[in-house]
């Protein structure tokens, strides 16, 4: 890895996107190394944290904790988003890209739609 | 990891996972057999002939804008031989329905179709930013359900079309089944499931998106980069509608087929005599010549309510009564100007339960 972060783009639709201070695109930096337990919070210098490479997982409690504006509880559950939210990973469904476990790669494009709103 | 290969055509990139049948395939694929199931479920239900006019129920939110555009598509590429109009409902929310409304103005320019706009305050004398004012917040969604459903019929009768179609797809049909078991509403399971629906003097509904599943209409809007509106509702929160759709989320997310499983179960129900012969026959409401099981329909009911300040005598019994006992309708209320329609095609089923879009 060239880098220690991971620079992403994030995009919200399907009304998500109110919860995320009414944006629906969003260009953030994480760590490309993370706390196995998806705390968000900076790695401390000791080495008796268990790690992991940055996955999807990860990203939501990231957006959770570093971009959510309101009302946690209608993006995240469970440690996933909420059932009737879509998420694709350059513009595939990301059940076929292992879901929470898909390693996030630099310059990677994470959807979020919510399908939850009136038809 | 190598990307995984579309099952169906076997070349190009899977690009999702369909919910009903576990396929991975890839994004063209995916529009044809989503165009084509829709199709299909036209042809078997006969929906509609040749010459016919459909007015499309847009709302400008994610289920009617791909309607209307999966509408105009099987259209020209199967010669259906339909004249399509959108048809919108006013409701009178600031805020959320005019925002709407621009989402369907946009549409009415990129689909090429004539749009009509009927309001609340044009038939009704009143907008609901106007009805919640008097009402407050607890039961505005019974005002705006019955006025909708008169609202689109009339507004059909307006274009002189034969039959309304509206978005609603299989979440919200399960989502519906649901409800009327939980309410032990069993009468209603029938006609819930129906994909369509005619009362005697109104206009042919369906809904083409039956068999559709709610992730692949998000899905379709998505890759097709449709221009929708997503907004609850600001006077909305229906709970109720609310818990059942949490959990049937969550059924699906352990079993996706869960969805057409329910409108499976809802439509293998029969329906035994004695529970159908408790619903009303229908009749015309003598004010406004609107179907109804009452003399006076629903929505004249509540309409009066509004225009006499008591706007409970529509919604309980015993707050009719107190109305009536104060005296007959007064002369100068607003009413419902009178419904001419004339009964078209064979006299189906009443009214299914109103799924809101
Ligand atoms: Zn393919
Ligand atoms: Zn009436």
């Amino acid at each position: 890895m060239s880098s220690d972060n991971l620079s992403l783009k994030i995009e919200f639709g399907g009304g998500l996107e109110l919860l995320f201070s009414k944006q629906r695109s969003h260009n953030i930096t994480i760590p490309a190394i993370v706390r196995k337990d998806d705390s968000t919070s900076s790695l401390p210098q000791e080495n008796d944290v268990e790690t992991k490479p940055a996955d999807i997982t990860y990203l939501i409690h990231h957006l959770r904790d570093h971009l959510l504006k309101e009302r946690p509880e209608l993006f995240i559950e469970n440690k996933t988003v909420r059932p009737g939210i879509l998420v694709l990973v350059n513009d595939t469904d990301w059940e076929l890209e292992g879901e929470g476990d898909y390693q996030l790669k630099n310059g990677d494009e994470i959807v979020f739609i919510s399908t939850l709103h009136g038809g | 990891m190598a990307p995984k290969l579309c099952v169906l055509c076997e070349t190009a990139k899977a690009m999702l996972r369909r919910p009903k049948t576990g396929q991975q395939i890839c994004r063209d694929c995916f529009f044809y057999v989503f165009e084509t199931e829709v199709h299909n479920t036209i042809v078997e239900a006969k929906l509609f002939k040749s010459g016919d006019s459909v007015a499309i129920g847009a709302s400008g939110g994610k289920d009617s804008t791909v309607l209307a555009y999966v509408m105009k598509t099987l259209n020209e590429r199967y010669k259906y031989g339909l004249e399509l109009f959108l048809l919108s409902i006013d409701e009178g929310i600031t805020g959320y329905r005019d925002d709407s409304l621009e989402t369907v103005k946009r549409n009415q320019q990129q689909y090429d179709m004539p749009l009509k706009i009927l309001s609340y305050d044009e038939l009704y004398g009143w907008t609901m930013d106007a009805i919640v004012a008097q009402v407050g917040r607890k039961n505005n969604c019974t005002f705006c359900g019955v006025f909708r459903r008169q609202a689109l019929d009339r507004g059909a009768a307006m274009l002189g079309v034969d039959h309304i179609v509206t978005g609603h797809n299989a979440d919200d049909i399960a989502e519906t089944i649901l409800m009327n078991i939980m309410r032990g509403d069993i009468a209603r399971l029938g006609r819930c499931t129906a994909i369509c629906t005619q009362g005697e003097d109104t206009i042919k509904r369906s809904k083409p998106f039956k068999y559709a599943y709610e992730k692949e209409i998000v899905m379709y809007a998505y890759f097709k980069k449709l221009d929708y509106f997503s907004t609850e509702c600001i006077y909305s929160p229906d709970a109720y509608r609310g818990h059942a759709r949490a959990f049937l989320k969550d059924l699906e997310a352990a079993r996706p087929s869960a969805i057409i499983d329910i409108i499976h179960s809802g439509e293998a129900f029969e329906v035994k005599e004695e529970v159908k012969a408790t619903q009303h026959v229908q009749q015309t409401c003598q004010r406004c010549g609107y179907m109804s099981s009452n003399p006076l329909c629903k929505a004249c009911t509540l309409l009066e309510g509004l225009e006499r300040g008591s706007a409970e005598s529509g919604l309980t019994e015993r707050a009719r009564k107190k109305l009536e006992a104060e005296g007959p309708t007064p002369e100068n209320i607003r009413t419902i100007p009178f419904f001419n329609k004339t009964p078209s095609g064979n006299p189906g089923l009443s009214i299914a339960v109103e799924i809101p879009a």
